[in-house]
């Protein structure tokens, strides 16, 4: 493991809902420039894991810190402050506001005084033009409607957007599970992008695919519990899927569909 | 070489710095225009104000006093409608405005004629009691999570109740009457019940180019005050809604709150804020009407709230909210009034309008969602 303090970590948290216990001790640890990948089938406590880093859910034991303090998040607003920005998978975008706009939502520069003062747009504009011209997003009009972006587009532009606010912890929930392969690559070369700009990485996702070529480390979880975390030197690929909830049942249904289509199996006798 | 779509170029190989062309700044500024909500209500102003130029064209719509009448009808709907339009924007409806109206009248009247307030004490209560009002709507929608059609139509039914029960309770009838008497010089019952313009309309006449009276004076002597504050309050709700952070979260909050509340707009604010806006611009209508009138009706603004409605969806407004206008919602306005008043002066039956109304909102609400679905398009 590295030795540098970690940006955000979780020692020992449990978060119950009533009688559920969605996680169950959990430590967890994410580094300045890495990319962390949690991977975990659905039910896991993937999103639970999020919802507590962003600040939604608190711990109902354990601890969390922030650089070495522990802290205790009452709002998504407290995590945001701290740096912690989470992308979440609807993106928190508003398709009919213009990409600026949805850019500095919350945020918006202002100019002037008193009854006039106003949101600078033409700054505004101009900073979006700038970050998304960065990321390779070439974009003619920053005042058009997000909704008119592709879906890659538009998770590289709420990347940018936690980025440009100053995230030093960026999460992200599932952003290439929606995405074809060419909208995918975008975002992970904007992924490594952050990573290289000294931004701890979170990246959730189930899909092993996405998660190997850019991760360094790999935390799995499994009903709530975490499987251990590992360096991508001390892994394979083959071995996370395994080890994720998935990866035995794939296997098994991987030689179940291999004898449906063999001659002469049990499968073609059922068909005569 | 470039992903090119359209509106918008990737560079997908990141050795090559090869810029787009830019497009013409004219083409681009028509873009922009295009996309406009209140575009839709102003061809439909054009084709109004066409349909009438060639059918009422002697009737008199036209002339001064007919212009004057159809600004007034439209100045009055579209103080309301300018406020609508934000709360609708924000994704809720207010049904209490019109018993608002009624319930403000006789605010007013009871204050001045029962109580033996002064006019502007009795309207500064007036507003005072819609801001609380306001408040109360706002808080009761964003604390139950309920739609604020349920809660506000509960308003429509308890205002209206309560303003005829208290007047009737106190007067003994639902009309109060002579409210401005021996204060038609007042600066107050002036800028909200009165005339400007009245030296302009005086020279015109003496001039002929407006018809007078036989000793010379002007037929029309001025444009009722309730235009002026009909585009002040456009104007304010537009700058609000363009230039300001609070608009640009009137936007979010209506386009999906959910997401406005994780980047951390103060969503319950804003709608709180609106419903108060909304309130106001009832109360604003009612001190118009009173003071214009000298008297107050407990019947005041029934159906306001729809016709408000009618003229924000007609100025592009959309009934999901998250987008729309201030400035359509006046051109809204200026159609609703503009038809009522033809329909007047060329004779056709009055009944007729209500199926007018109904079909205009039905049109309006079709290339709504037209022009919302082409916005949200890829392109």
């Amino acid at each position: 493991m590295t030795e540098t303090v970690p940006l955000i970590e979780l020692r020992n948290v449990t978060r119950r809902f009533g009688s559920v216990t969605a996680l169950r001790d959990m430590s967890f640890a994410a580094h300045a420039g890495e990319v962390h990948c949690l991977l975990g089938d659905n039910g896991a406590g993937k999103s639970t894991l999020i919802k507590t880093l962003s600040g939604v859910h608190t711990p109902s034991e354990g601890q969390m810190y922030v650089d070495g303090r522990p802290v205790t998040f009452s709002s998504p607003r407290q995590a945001l402050d701290a740096g912690i920005a989470t992308v979440f998978q609807d993106l928190s975008m508003i398709p009919l506001m213009s990409i600026t706009r949805n850019f500095f939502l919350g945020r918006e520069p202002v100019k002037g005084w008193g009854p006039a003062r106003r949101i600078d747009m033409k700054t505004a504009d101009a900073i979006v033009y700038d970050q998304l011209g960065k990321i390779g997003i070439n974009v003619r009009d920053p005042q058009q409607a997000v909704g008119t972006l592709s879906g890659g587009e538009r998770q590289c532009v709420a990347i940018a957007r936690a980025v440009y606010h100053g995230a030093r912890v960026l999460i992200l929930d599932e952003p290439t599970s929606a995405l074809g392969v060419h909208q995918a690559s975008i975002v992970l070369r904007y992924v490594a992008q952050a990573r290289q700009r000294g931004l701890a990485v979170i990246f959730i996702t189930h899909n092993i695919h996405h998660a190997y070529p850019i991760g360094d480390v790999f935390t799995m979880l499994n009903r709530g519990r975490s499987l251990g975390t590992f360096r991508k030197g001390d892994i394979t690929e083959k071995e996370v899927l395994d080890m994720m909830a998935g990866g035995r049942e794939i296997r098994e249904l991987q030689q179940e569909l291999e004898r449906f289509t063999k001659p002469g199996s049990g499968a073609e006798a059922v068909i005569s | 070489m470039p992903w090119t779509l359209i509106g918008m170029t990737i560079v997908t190989d990141a050795l090559n710095p090869a810029h787009p062309p830019e497009p013409k700044p004219v083409s681009r500024r028509l873009v922009r225009l295009m996309r406009r909500p209140e575009l839709g209500a102003i061809t439909g102003t054009i084709i109004v104000f066409l349909a009438f130029g060639i059918t009422a064209g002697n009737s008199g719509l036209f002339s001064m006093a007919g212009i004057a009448n159809f600004l007034q009808v439209s100045a009055q709907l579209g103080i309301l409608a300018a406020a609508v339009a934000l709360l609708m924007i924000g994704g809720e409806f207010d049904l209490s405005l019109g018993s608002m109206i009624g319930f403000a009248s006789v605010t007013i009247g009871l204050c001045v004629t029962q109580f033996g307030l002064s006019i502007p004490a009795a309207v500064a209560i007036a507003f005072v009691i819609a801001t609380i009002v306001g408040a109360l709507n706002g808080i009761l929608v964003v604390r139950t999570r309920l739609p604020s059609f349920i809660v506000t139509l509960a308003g429509l039914f308890i205002l209206r109740g309560l303003t005829l029960a208290i007047t009737r309770t106190v007067t003994g009838r639902t009309q109060i009457p002579y409210i401005t008497d021996g204060q038609e010089g007042s600066f107050v019952v002036w800028l909200f019940g009165g005339k400007f313009g009245a030296p302009v309309f005086a020279w015109l006449a003496a001039h002929g180019v407006i018809a007078a009276r036989p000793d010379g004076s002007a037929m029309v002597q001025g444009l009722s005050m309730s235009i002026l504050w009909w585009v002040a309050v456009t104007a304010f709700a537009t700058w609000l809604l363009i230039k300001t952070r609070f608009g640009n979260w009137v936007f979010a909050v209506g386009g999906d709150d959910r997401a406005a509340r994780n980047v951390g707009v103060p969503v319950d604010r804003v709608k709180i804020l609106l419903f108060i806006g909304t309130a106001l611009s009832a109360t604003l209508f009612a001190v118009i009407q009173v003071l214009e009138a000298g008297s107050a009706d407990t019947l005041r603004g029934t159906q306001k709230e729809f016709q408000a409605i009618i003229a924000a969806v007609i100025g592009g407004c959309l009934l999901t909210g998250g987008y729309g206008s201030a400035i359509g919602a006046m051109f809204g306005a200026l159609i609703f009034g503009t038809v009522e008043m033809g329909i007047f002066y060329t004779g056709i039956d009055t009944d007729w309008f209500q199926v007018f109304l109904g079909s205009m909102l039905l049109i309006a609400v079709l290339v709504n969602n037209y022009v919302r679905r082409k916005a949200t398009e890829a392109r």
